[in-house]
């Protein structure tokens, strides 16, 4: 009856794991290419669609898809809910990745990146108006939280080693960080409560170029609360994923528990993005069938049909009735964050713009790199709780 | 243009042939946009000694435009012209002089009485009972007037005819007229021009010579085939103006490039003449703007003598070239390919998931008892 | 010890709620122009679209050709190379010229937007854009109502051009002609000054001038005045023609910053709310840990 994690451990360089460094790889000579010849070379981003799939995914659905650290700390350290506590250490993994994705996603997109050091330094040019200053900060700082609140994971490994200088350094280390945790942790909090919202306000910028059902002042909310159901999801559908493959308790219980939490932010989204519609007198766009009205009707299903489901106490304790509900929230998240950031973008009807091939191909590359390292570190590093069956090899 | 250069320098030499000359009606009716007949009927009243009479006054005027219209060519071509017309009066050409040419005159107006033309050279001054200018101890209203009488066409050429020209500029001490006003209530074909151009005048007058029809006039009784167009319509430094290329300053690299002239003062935008295809004295490029000045506007009241030469003027008309940008260009095509890979990653992650949801079913290894809490 | 904690957490949360869900945010307030403001005043019934101003900008900013056929430079659009241009709208009352850059708001979007101050407005109400700060982020792009800053796509160092009144050159910080004591350049290169440059509250009287001199000419109205919150660049469209048919959209007199920004600052104001939600948040944190490691003792005991 352990609560204590332990690594996988295994091969690394499975099957799996060549085709994934085969996606980075590529992603890597293309990255080459986006350096050496300019954005314009790579993407088919343009003035009228500065922002497209690298914003709206690497950055900004994929820092909510790293919220499953936030979402499951919330719960475990704000609402003392302790039974969740074996979900943390691979939730703050897959935020951690997640939010280093999209740090990584920023570096590649902004088209001067030799800068970038004197956005955290030189705090006398911040400009205070910016909401983007707000966002770039806390999610540089997050990040820095996320793998300190994960350090112990690598710490304790390195403690068992051999000797050598990772020992004696995590020797050293552990007991400030832990002596830091509970401040850390607090911190992992607020800042997510942060940058998420601001997000949502971040786009608001756009003024007259983002659709009305989009732009309300609802929606830093808006952004928190999905990007908290998104958290959980990610969290469910990961947990699940990984302890299947490398044959580690499946924890439905605990994963099911989660479903009253999510009840609650996804019916505060639905009902607040319903009813601020309604109220603002914005019924006519949801009404006119087009584009628009399509994708805010899918984002209200994808959080309302899985909020019915998830309130089934019975049913919620099946895997895959959990998953597919995870599943939904997850796709329901991230296409309310794609058509903020991009579908209900409008620069003007003469300006249009999907991906090109290598700005896709990158963005799959960078999804390979996090999923080969996350694979890597739960092999390598006590993440995944509970015993391994006594027989099975990983 | 080189045509009837070598014509000219034909005549000039011994052994001119019928041929020659059939040949050089040819192209003179060709350059004043007559058709082929025009020629062959030139030819025909050439033989047939028919020539019409022409009685060319002048009057306040520098000769410019006859010095012009010996400038069609070497002599020959002159004396081509002046085979194919009966010059009966002109001041600067007659070897005569005195009482004996205006009595020549009258007769000739006597005998050629309804069909001869009138040409009238210089702006007509009506100040003081007109005596700013005599011939013969006559005015050049009254002459006018008189030679007016029985003409069977009427041509004022060059701008001081047309409508007053050089002599009527601010403050036009003399009153200068031009021949329209002064000869109100008749047909006055009016070929303006500082000088005209030669080949509009030949135009008009071999038109009426041949066939006795006038060209199609314009509200100002300008032939339409040369004053229907501004020199805008038609520059070849046009293409420079679209694309905003102008000489400044005389001398700066754009002027040596030969760019627009607007901003030094061109008043192409507002006159109307044909002088950007119809160059003068069948030297290619000597016109104005061809020599790297701006049109002055010479055939227009409004500009000539009366705006600066190197003000700016409003276009008459805005034309903008086909390839002006609009407002909003479509911009962004979408690739097939891409939206194909696009939606083979989304349906793959799609996919993906749903067989996760299946399979994640088969882990039932719970953790042991004590988990809640 | 339980309610205490409940009744903290309910506050934290509503607060939470409450802060990022402002019904009605107080917009910031309204930004006048600077007091030695100038700019430039448009007159699109005097332009005959000779396009030197586009000319002579691009040699004013040393900006390289566009050739979008092999032919001509023929720009269709403002972008990394153009900073200025003249469009033609063709509609039923004849040929309308409109000349688009940089409006330079008197509340920009760009400078709202830009982290790290890389869009300014300068002393006189210039905006303009330095290289040294500018991570290249484009958020400028997103903002601006007007789609006017432009990014070199094709460079691998590259830069966000727009118009800068000549202060300086676009997209750097070497000084324009401004400085010569000079007019930018389009407005000294206009043969029919369908574009002046002077001070802003003296071409406002101007733009106000014409249409009262001339009502039948001009749409009634001048276009920058307060749209968007006022725009540096005024202008006048022929009677008949709508701003919207020059690219130049009705937008109302509010900045694209005033619901946004607004809104920020009343989350943020004095940092009081996130340091508030800390102290919460850690007190919190810290008596869950003293259960959990209360209870891995009980446990060990056991």
């Amino acid at each position: 009856m352990s609560a204590q994690a332990t690594p996988v451990g295994g091969k690394l360089l499975t099957p799996t794991m060549k085709g994934l460094l085969i996606l980075v790889g590529i992603a890597a000579v293309l990255l080459l290419w986006r350096f050496a010849a300019g954005l314009g070379a790579v993407t088919n981003l343009s003035d009228g669609y500065p922002w497209g799939l690298w914003i709206a995914f690497d950055v900004v659905t994929g820092t909510a898809l790293g919220c499953g650290g936030y979402a499951i700390a919330l719960l475990v350290y704000a609402f003392n809910k302790g039974k969740y506590h074996p979900l943390v250490r691979s939730a703050l993994l897959a935020s951690a990745l997640g939010y280093t994705l999209g740090a990584i996603g920023v570096l590649i997109d902004v088209g001067r990146v030799w800068w970038t050091w004197k956005l955290p330094l030189f705090f006398w040019t911040w400009n205070l108006s910016s909401i983007q200053l707000e966002v770039a900060l806390c999610i540089m700082l997050y990040t820095f939280v996320l793998w300190i609140e994960l350090s112990p994971a690598f710490l304790e490994q390195w403690a068992k080693g051999p000797e050598s200088f990772l020992k004696r350094f995590a020797a050293a280390a552990t007991p400030k960080i832990m002596r830091a945790m509970p401040w850390l942790i607090a911190l992992g909090m607020l800042l997510p409560t942060m940058h998420q919202s601001s997000l949502g306000n971040m786009i608001l910028l756009a003024g007259p170029k983002l659709h009305p059902l989009w732009y309300t002042t609802w929606i830093p909310f808006l952004f928190l609360v999905s990007c908290v159901g998104m958290g959980y999801g990610v969290t469910i559908m990961e947990t699940m994923v990984s302890r299947t493959v490398y044959k580690r308790p499946g924890e439905t219980r605990v994963l099911a528990g989660l479903g009253d939490a999510m009840v609650v932010v996804l019916l505060a989204y639905v009902l607040i993005r319903v009813g601020d519609t309604i109220w603002q007198g914005k019924l006519d766009y949801v009404l006119a069938f087009d584009v628009f009205s399509i994708l805010f009707l899918l984002e209200v299903l994808l959080h309302l049909v899985p909020a019915f489901m998830l309130m089934n106490k019975a049913k919620r304790t099946d895997r895959t009735y959990l998953f597919r509900a995870s599943l939904m929230i997850v796709f329901g998240g991230a296409l309310y964050r794609f058509s903020a950031y991009w579908f209900a973008f409008q620069p003007g009807d003469h300006w249009s713009y999907f991906p090109a091939i290598p700005e896709i191909l990158i963005t799959v590359g960078l999804v390979a790199f996090e999923i080969a390292a996350y694979i890597t570190i739960i092999k390598r590093f006590p993440i995944l709780t509970g015993a391994p069956p006594a027989t099975a090899k990983a | 243009m080189s045509g009837p250069l070598e014509l000219a320098l034909q005549a000039s030499s011994p052994g001119w042939h019928r041929r020659d000359f059939v040949k050089a009606c040819g192209m003179a009716a060709a350059a004043v946009g007559l058709p082929a007949k025009a020629a062959a009927k030139f030819v025909q009243n050439a033989e047939a000694g028919i020539k019409p009479s022409v009685i060319w006054l002048a009057n306040q005027e520098c000769t410019g435009c006859t010095e012009s219209l010996l400038r069609t060519s070497h002599p020959g071509l002159a004396d081509l012209i002046i085979d194919l017309i009966s010059l009966d009066y002109n001041e600067a050409l007659m070897a005569a002089a005195g009482h004996q040419v205006e009595a020549a005159r009258r007769a000739a107006m006597e005998r050629h009485a309804g069909s001869y033309i009138l040409v009238i050279e210089g702006a007509i001054p009506t100040k003081d009972d007109g005596i700013y200018c005599k011939i013969g101890g006559m005015t050049s209203y009254d002459m006018v007037h008189e030679c007016a009488e029985n003409a069977g066409a009427i041509i004022a050429i060059g701008s001081c005819a047309s409508w007053g020209g050089l002599p009527s500029a601010d403050p036009n001490p003399t009153g200068a007229k031009g021949a329209p006003e002064v000869l109100a209530g008749k047909t006055v074909v009016t070929i303006p021009g500082c000088p005209a151009n030669p080949y509009n005048f030949l135009g008009v007058a071999l038109q009426y010579a041949t066939f006795g029809t006038l060209p199609e006039l314009d509200e100002l009784a300008r032939p339409k085939f040369a004053y229907g167009r501004t020199i805008h319509e038609h520059c070849p430094r046009r293409a420079h103006f679209d694309a905003g290329r102008f000489a400044r300053q005389f001398g700066d690299d754009g002027h040596r490039l030969g760019y627009c002239l607007y901003h030094l003062g061109c008043k192409g935008p507002q006159t109307y003449a044909n002088c950007s295809v119809q160059h003068f004295n069948e030297v290619t490029d000597a016109w104005p703007i061809g020599l790297g000045h701006p049109c002055f506007g010479c055939t227009e009241q409004s500009l000539a003598f009366r705006v600066a030469l190197h003000e700016t003027v409003d276009p008459n008309e805005i034309l903008p070239p086909s390839l002006f940008p609009p407002i909003f260009t479509d911009r962004g095509p979408i690739s097939p390919m891409a939206t194909a890979v696009g939606g083979a990653v989304v349906g793959g992650a799609i996919a993906a998931g749903v067989m996760a949801s299946k399979k994640v079913a088969e882990n039932t290894a719970e953790a042991g008892a004590g988990e809640e809490g | 010890m339980n309610i205490s904690r409940r009744g903290a957490l309910k506050v934290a949360a509503l607060g939470a709620a409450a802060a990022t869900g402002v019904r009605k945010a107080e917009a910031r307030e309204r930004l006048v122009p600077p007091e030695d403001a100038t700019g430039m005043l448009y007159d699109a019934t005097l332009c005959i679209g000779c396009k030197a101003c586009v000319v002579a900008c691009r040699e004013a900013n040393e900006l390289s050709l566009e050739r979008e056929s092999t032919l001509y430079d023929d720009a269709i659009d403002l972008s990394g190379h153009t900073a200025n241009i003249i469009k033609l709208h063709n509609g039923d009352e004849g040929y309308a010229f409109v000349k688009q850059q940089c409006m330079h708001c008197v509340d920009p979007a760009c400078a709202s937007a830009c982290m790290m101050g890389s869009f300014q407005k300068r002393d006189n109400g210039i905006v303009t854009w330095v290289p040294d700060k500018c991570i290249g982020c484009r958020y400028c792009q997103i903002a601006c109502p007007f789609e006017i800053p432009k990014f070199e796509w094709d460079s691998p160092l590259p830069r966000m051009v727009k118009c800068q009144m000549c202060l300086a050159k676009a997209g750097s910080t070497d000084p324009g002609q401004l400085q010569d004591g000079k007019e930018p350049a389009c407005c000294e290169v206009c043969p029919r000054e369908a574009v002046i440059y002077g001070d802003y509250d003296d071409l406002k009287q101007e733009a106000q001038a014409r249409l009262d001199a001339n009502p039948d000419r001009y749409n009634p109205r001048v276009y920058g005045l307060d749209d968007m919150g006022g725009t540096q660049v005024l202008y006048l469209a022929p009677a008949g023609v709508e701003y919207s048919d020059l690219g130049l959209p009705e937008y109302g007199p509010d900045s694209v910053s005033h619901i946004p920004v607004g809104l920020q600052h009343k989350i943020y104001k004095g940092f009081v709310a996130p340091v508030a939600l800390y102290a919460v948040l850690a007190g919190l944190t810290w008596r869950s840990r003293r259960q959990e490691d209360a209870q891995a003792g009980q446990e060990v005991e056991s």
